[in-house]
């Protein structure tokens, strides 16, 4: 057993390290877009920065060489995930899903062509996938989707409805979960294709989220027309595609990192912040509370740490990813809640106001929080998956 | 990085889990707690034998030279198997104190005794105030002709009714910082002055009350250097908190594999409860805490075995285990509904144990307190 990080690695964070601070612009930090906060001037400076990343190999560092990667190790991309996370890069969502979700699904599945096409330009950083996969009555029942993709000559039309697709109206593709098959038993009739969003016949209507900004939408579907060769691996094996992608590395280190930071600004504010004439750091259910949602936090490093190992090994996790999830949401939204009552009155109000403490982070924090253990499988579906999966209990 | 267990750990963790299983059935665990002595002294022997008393000392003291993560691995296993009897207090708080502070003479007298399972250890720490700080010894010792004399009272010691030597805290000098002053003395338990007597416990694991009235000990019998033991102790609480963590996490390991078999099995409305969506999150919790009680114990296990400073991942890894391991049991005793709350039901003895394990060194109360001290708080 070993939890250290061998020199060259520790090299290796010092060079992420130094690198992000040169490259991450000041405005980024004045900006200080939480989860679902984007807008169109950090969507374009989160853009940039992709690109840069890109250059750098960082982007998608696991890939294969030829398509752009750097095939660097499990370690490695682990250190580059907390030093992305811990130092607030422009990396959010729509790059997570785009280079961790999609990209190795075309990998997996997609033609040489596709892989060509997509995959390097992935890797560069200039495209950006958003997912078509919930329906209004498809949520946690994903493979009950309904919209219809049908095979016409060289094409596949479209028809149907998506919903909760975060930043479709900025994305570059659709990564589309339709159904070619209606007569099939429900998960044997779905197929995965990608779908240019600029393609005639889309319709995308804004979903105001509870932060207030603009980050889903709802994307309607008529008579869209695609090229044949947009399908992405076997027609009406979509599902087992799909879930396969479910699967890929999501060790969550992130979340871990970032929260890092957000514990040591509490601690920090706790010691200069007085209270009846008191630091509150003196104050022993102040003292409580930041020790034990530290300790939390660090008990989901440890199971991240986990899941990058388990890969580093060939293990395929598999319900350890589900934990790791539902831990990262759970403590997620108890560090919002600890810090919230730490700042008290003051943790209400908004980065506008000049006795905004922590630039209003812990409040946009309390409201963003609510989406992890919803999103990407709800808590519940999650622990069905542990309990299943991991413990082998039988099916309800 | 690597959070796996080597060759020969996998090794040890499978023959220490054949042996307790086909040594120590449910019958004996519960003949022993229901005991006064609370160990089999023929079981010892051959506890001994293979090897596991010694397992972290080195040869020339009559271990094998195992490392402190070895320990961790067996004392796992101990956990799964809810083992009872002295082991901990003699190899943890006794032998791995001997080892880092004793002196040539004490480790030879000492160490390969316990190797060979001749002398069973412990540790005399806390005292009525049941704290693990310095300024909560108020045991004494004074000087009388060259040697010292002991008088005080020490709760909550560990095997104390079976022991052969007491390392007993003492308090040798009143100074401004409670840590100054403080002498560690090895006691033959069978001096004249020592009352033991045994407490019913929860656990009913073997803690004792130790009074020490007029008790000589030779001069000889100081471990490290006098008035300067509380780093010894330190040192020692580390060791012990994070083995502590090892053996809760065996045995909420054993307790949550019970519960999930039983859900399996048990059929209500013709189906099992595992099938209920209820039962499965409650499983889905279990596993989560074991798996995250585990890697954080494991973490800092590591840093204590590479002598790294560990004072914050001991405190954080002794928080989450005591309260997760106790969380888990709890579900299980849930899934196993009326049946497990009788006497002759096996899962009592891993709530029970649960309980008494969160306390032990600290609670996760008082863990959060270090942790926020090491936090810069």
């Amino acid at each position: 057993m070993d939890f250290s990080f061998s020199e060259e690695e520790e090299q290796f964070r010092q060079e992420v390290r130094l690198w992000l601070k040169r490259e991450i612009p000041a405005r980024w930090f004045e900006l200080d877009p939480g989860m679902w906060e984007e807008t169109e001037e950090s969507w374009a400076i989160s853009r940039e920065f992709q690109r840069k990343l890109g250059q750098k190999g960082w982007l998608a560092p696991a890939y294969p060489k030829e398509y752009g990667g750097l095939e660097l190790s499990h370690t490695k991309r682990l250190i580059l995930a907390e030093e992305l996370a811990y130092n607030r890069a422009p990396v959010s969502v729509e790059v997570e899903i785009t280079v961790n979700w999609v990209a190795p699904t075309i990998m997996l599945f997609g033609t040489e062509k596709q892989k060509k096409d997509y995959i390097t330009r992935v890797a560069r950083g200039e495209i950006i996938f958003c997912l078509g996969y919930s329906e209004p009555d498809a949520g946690s029942d994903l493979a009950a989707l309904q919209t219809r993709a049908v095979e016409v000559g060289d094409e596949y039309v479209i028809n149907g409805q998506k919903i909760w697709c975060s930043y479709g109206h900025l994305a570059d593709y659709c990564w589309l979960a339709a159904r070619t098959d209606p007569d099939a038993p429900k998960h044997k009739g779905i197929s995965m294709f990608i779908v240019d969003m600029k393609t005639p016949g889309i319709t995308i209507r804004p979903l105001i989220n509870i932060l207030n900004h603009h980050s889903f939408n709802e994307v309607f579907f008529d008579d869209v027309r695609i090229p044949k060769e947009n399908l992405v691996g076997q027609k009406n094996n979509g599902w087992y595609q799909l879930v396969i992608a479910l699967d890929f590395e999501r060790s969550s280190i992130g979340v871990a990192a970032r929260q890092q930071r957000i514990i040591e600004e509490l601690v920090q504010y706790a010691k200069e912040t007085k209270r009846n004439g008191e630091p509150i750091s003196n104050d022993p259910l102040v003292r409580n509370e930041l020790a034990g949602i530290a300790v939390e936090n660090e008990v989901l490093r440890m199971m991240c740490y986990r899941i990058a190992w388990m890969y580093s090994k060939n293990l395929h996790p598999s319900y350890e990813s589900s934990m790791t999830m539902v831990f990262a949401s759970e403590v997620t939204r108890r560090l919002a809640n600890v810090g919230m009552r730490i700042l008290g009155h003051y943790g209400q109000l908004d980065r506008d106001s000049k006795w905004a403490p922590l630039q209003g982070r812990i409040m946009r924090m309390y409201l963003s929080s609510l989406s992890i253990g919803v999103g990407g499988g709800s808590n519940e579906i999650q622990r069905n998956i542990i309990a299943m999966r991991g413990l082998g209990l039988p099916r309800g | 990085m690597n959070l796996g267990l080597s060759e020969e750990q996998e090794m040890l963790k499978t023959s220490a889990r054949d042996f307790l299983q086909k040594e120590f059935p449910k019958k004996l665990v519960r003949q022993l707690d229901e005991s006064e002595t609370g160990y089999s002294p023929e079981l010892w022997r051959k506890m001994a034998e293979l090897g596991w008393m010694g397992l972290v000392f080195p040869e020339k003291y009559g271990g094998s030279g195992g490392s402190f993560l070895d320990l961790i691995v067996l004392l796992e296993e101990m956990g799964y198997n809810i083992l009872p009897g002295p082991f901990f207090s003699t190899v943890v708080l006794g032998g791995l104190t001997i080892l880092s502070a004793g002196n040539e003479e004490q480790r030879n007298e000492f160490l390969p005794r316990i190797a060979s399972g001749d002398r069973i250890l412990t540790l005399a720490l806390t005292e009525p105030s049941a704290r693990y700080d310095a300024a909560a010894i108020n045991t004494r010792a004074t000087t009388s002709n060259g040697n010292y004399v002991i008088n005080g009272t020490k709760l909550f010691v560990p095997d104390a009714n079976v022991a052969d030597y007491i390392l007993c805290v003492t308090r040798t000098k009143e100074e401004q910082n409670p840590e100054d002053g403080i002498t560690v003395f090895l006691v033959d338990a069978k001096s004249p002055g020592i009352e033991c007597t045994l407490l019913k416990t929860l656990a009913r694991d073997k803690q004792c009350e130790i009074v020490f009235d007029n008790v000589g000990v030779p001069q000889n019998n100081i471990l490290g250097k006098p008035d300067q033991g509380w780093t010894i102790i330190k040192d020692t609480l580390q060791k012990a908190t994070v083995a502590k963590c090892a053996e809760m996490v065996g045995s909420a390991q054993a307790a949550l594999e019970m519960a999930v078999q039983y859900a399996k099995e048990r059929v209500q409305f013709n189906r099992p409860i595992g099938s209920f969506q209820a039962i499965q999150h409650y499983c889905a919790n279990m596993v989560t805490d074991v798996d995250g009680a585990r890697f954080i114990t494991y973490k800092a296990a590591w840093k204590v075995s590479e002598g790294l400073p560990a004072a914050l991942d001991v405190a954080i890894a002794k928080a989450w285990t005591g309260e997760a391991c106790s969380r888990v049991t709890l579900l299980a005793h849930q899934i196993f509904g009326a049946i497990g709350f009788t006497m002759d039901h096996d899962l009592h003895l891993y709530y029970r144990r649960a309980k008494a394990g969160e306390i032990m060194f600290g609670d996760s109360d008082t863990q959060r307190a270090i942790v926020a001290r090491e936090l810069g708080l």
